[in-house]
């Protein structure tokens, strides 16, 4: 045991010597590392920081004949463009309206979910539940759009035939812009609200069943032990998921959104990404499209940074 | 057999001092649970029923969750269609030669980036951990890969994704928690970083391996963006390219109302199969590797 320390200590004190130095020692050092990182940092470079140097088409006229490089600078004009146009404020306000929703219901469900499994007591009843909750994380949201489309569909659709037979006019869940932005939130708790759930049971069973027990004795309900025992002792968890969360809220699911889209419902279904693959893809306004991206971008970083700040001033764990 | 004894054991428990405001809640409970449940299954059964069922019958409402009037004419109809079966061997293929580049980088990646004290990996693993918060997006994206003449080729659906942060990180935490004696001792018996890594590390870490290994299949089988966004081509189109287009045609445009008409037929002869078709090699296997998947969440959920 005491060799191989002897032998890496050398190496370690020689960290004020001449740069060119130290880097062959480490290169001789950890060679075979450094040629199994070898492709990993040659496809960070290639496939995310060339492309991600590509964002400065956000402040250039991009041309496609002169390229990213040989384009010429525009400063904010597109920015200000963007501020001005009354689509992006539009797409923006859904973006926006829809993620709000969607943390308002869609950001308890799985918490709701992993407290009822967590209080199952037979065990097969219980794994069942997981299994068929989880289930729809897999399926693509091609195939989800395509399955809720014939099940809400007003003229074959059974959930329309239940509501006729009651008598009520069918409901045009995904072309009416009243029900579309429920039905976007229902199918998104519907595809994930299992998946989601899984950390929070994690952190379910890690709790200490001596206090559960202490409880007990001292005369707690069952709601009573979940509300001042289950629910605090996940509520680290709780806070970090809210806030990578927050950095979301202006950010959509495009495959669940374009999957589902159409002109009926453009006015409230219209998000950012559809809108950036409409202007930056189908009419190839670049540099326009990626100003749109690149604004999402920085609000998005902006919020996580700012609810992480606010969580750890209420003082529970942050992301760093 | 030990988990049966122990639920029994608890349940016999719970009888003697099961009060009624228990009896109460756990009502409520399952009930819950059953309707949850219910209405997350309800689709896909109705999606299975619907499949096996006279087209007649579907669009008559008479079909919840039970077949109407046996049929396999949709099974026959989505087995002889030419697009579907490209569709499919592309996907296969996509799926299987994907997911093989991504554990490979994966795993050499995680490995360099799980070992402490070597220069620059911290600032590497930084560099990865924040590609996740700031990417490049469509635009930049769609232009690069043009220029690297990637467009409508099978390489664009394999390379640019080849190493997923999430994965990484599950996989380097992973490699952590193997204690570091094991390094020490081989290297003791002259075992070099990279005789260790293969040797040694990688047998011990089929766990996580499994873990990866499915969520890079599942991510493949089921992409959908990069092929919309990078492929023209339709003999390389993977299936759910063609789904979108059969599930959510809604008006078929052909100049010709008869053959649109014939389309549309096809169409909804189609759709109920070809939505059980694409989605059964994954649900099939699903329930066997479910706690594979599970523990990957575990893993991940630990602050590397």
């Amino acid at each position: 045991m005491l060799n191989p320390t002897k032998a890496v200590k050398p190496v370690k004190a020689s960290g004020s010597k001449s740069a060119h130095r130290i880097g062959g020692r480490y290169w001789n050092k950890y060679k075979s590392l450094y040629l199994l990182m070898l492709p990993g940092i040659l496809f960070l470079i290639i496939f995310r920081y060339i492309p991600l140097y590509g964002i400065t088409i956000a402040f250039k006229d991009f041309q496609v004949k002169k390229g990213i490089l040989g384009s010429d600078w525009v400063g904010l004009e597109h920015f200000i463009y963007l501020f001005g146009n009354r689509s992006f404020w539009s797409v923006l306000g859904n973006t926006v309206i829809m993620s709000f929703y969607k943390m308002i219901f869609g950001f308890p469900a799985p918490i709701i979910l992993a407290l009822v499994i967590n209080e199952l007591k037979n065990v097969r009843y219980k794994k069942l539940v997981q299994t068929f909750t989880y289930m729809p994380h897999f399926i693509s949201w091609v195939v989800v759009a395509g399955i809720f489309l014939q099940l809400l569909s007003p003229g074959t659709g059974p959930i329309n035939f239940v509501i006729k037979s009651f008598g009520m006019d069918p409901v045009y869940f995904l072309g009416d812009p009243r029900y579309f932005r429920g039905t976007m939130v229902f199918t998104g708790i519907w595809k994930s609200v299992g998946w989601d759930s899984v950390i929070y049971i994690a952190a379910l069973t890690g709790i200490d069943t001596g206090l559960y027990e202490a409880a007990t004795i001292d005369g707690c309900t069952r709601l009573k032990r979940i509300w001042y025992i289950t629910i605090p002792s996940i509520m680290p968890i709780i806070v970090m998921m809210l806030i990578m969360r927050s950095g979301k809220l202006i950010e959509d699911n495009f495959d669940q959104i374009f999957n589902f889209l159409n002109d009926g419902v453009l006015s409230v279904g219209d998000v950012i990404s559809t809108y950036v693959y409409r202007l930056g893809i189908e009419k190839m306004k670049y540099s326009y499209a990626t100003a749109v991206d690149v604004f999402r971008n920085v609000v998005s970083f902006v919020l996580v940074f700012l609810t992480n700040t606010i969580a750890k001033k209420a003082g529970e764990e942050g992301l760093w | 057999m030990q988990t049966q004894d122990v639920s029994v054991r608890q349940s016999t428990r719970k009888k003697i001092h099961l009060s009624t405001e228990d009896q109460i809640f756990y009502t409520i409970i399952n009930i819950l649970t059953a309707v949850i449940t219910i209405s997350i299954i309800f689709p896909l059964m109705h999606i299975v029923a619907a499949s096996f069922s006279d087209p007649a019958a579907v669009s008559a409402g008479k079909v919840i969750i039970w077949p109407v009037g046996f049929s396999l004419e949709g099974y026959q109809a989505v087995f002889s269609n030419k697009s579907i079966l490209t569709g499919y061997a592309n996907t296969i293929f996509y799926t299987v030669a994907g997911t093989m580049v991504n554990v490979a980088m994966t795993a050499m990646a995680a490995y360099a980036l799980s070992r402490k004290n070597v220069p620059f990996m911290n600032s590497i693993m930084f560099m990865f951990t924040f590609t996740m918060m700031f990417g490049a997006g469509m635009v930049p994206n769609f232009i690069i890969m043009g220029k690297y003449h990637l467009l409508n080729t099978r390489l664009v659906m394999i390379i640019p994704g080849a190493i997923g942060v999430q994965n990484l990180i599950i996989t380097r935490t992973f490699f952590r928690n193997i204690p570091e004696e094991l390094l020490e001792a081989a290297r003791i018996d002259g075992c070099s970083d990279a005789k260790y890594f293969f040797s040694i590390l990688l047998p011990l870490s089929k766990a996580v391996l499994a873990v990866i290994t499915l969520y890079y299949a599942v991510g493949h089988w089921n992409a959908y963006f990069d092929a919309f966004l990078y492929l023209n081509d339709r003999k390389l189109y993977p299936l759910q390219i063609f789904l979108q287009e059969i599930l959510l045609a809604s008006n078929v445009v052909d100049p010709d109302p008869d053959a649109a008409e014939e389309m549309r037929k096809l169409f909804n002869l189609l759709k109920y199969c070809l939505i059980v078709v694409s989605s059964v090699p994954i649900l099939c296997f699903y329930p066997f590797i479910q706690k594979y998947f599970v523990k990957g969440v575990m893993i991940g959920s630990i602050k590397g």
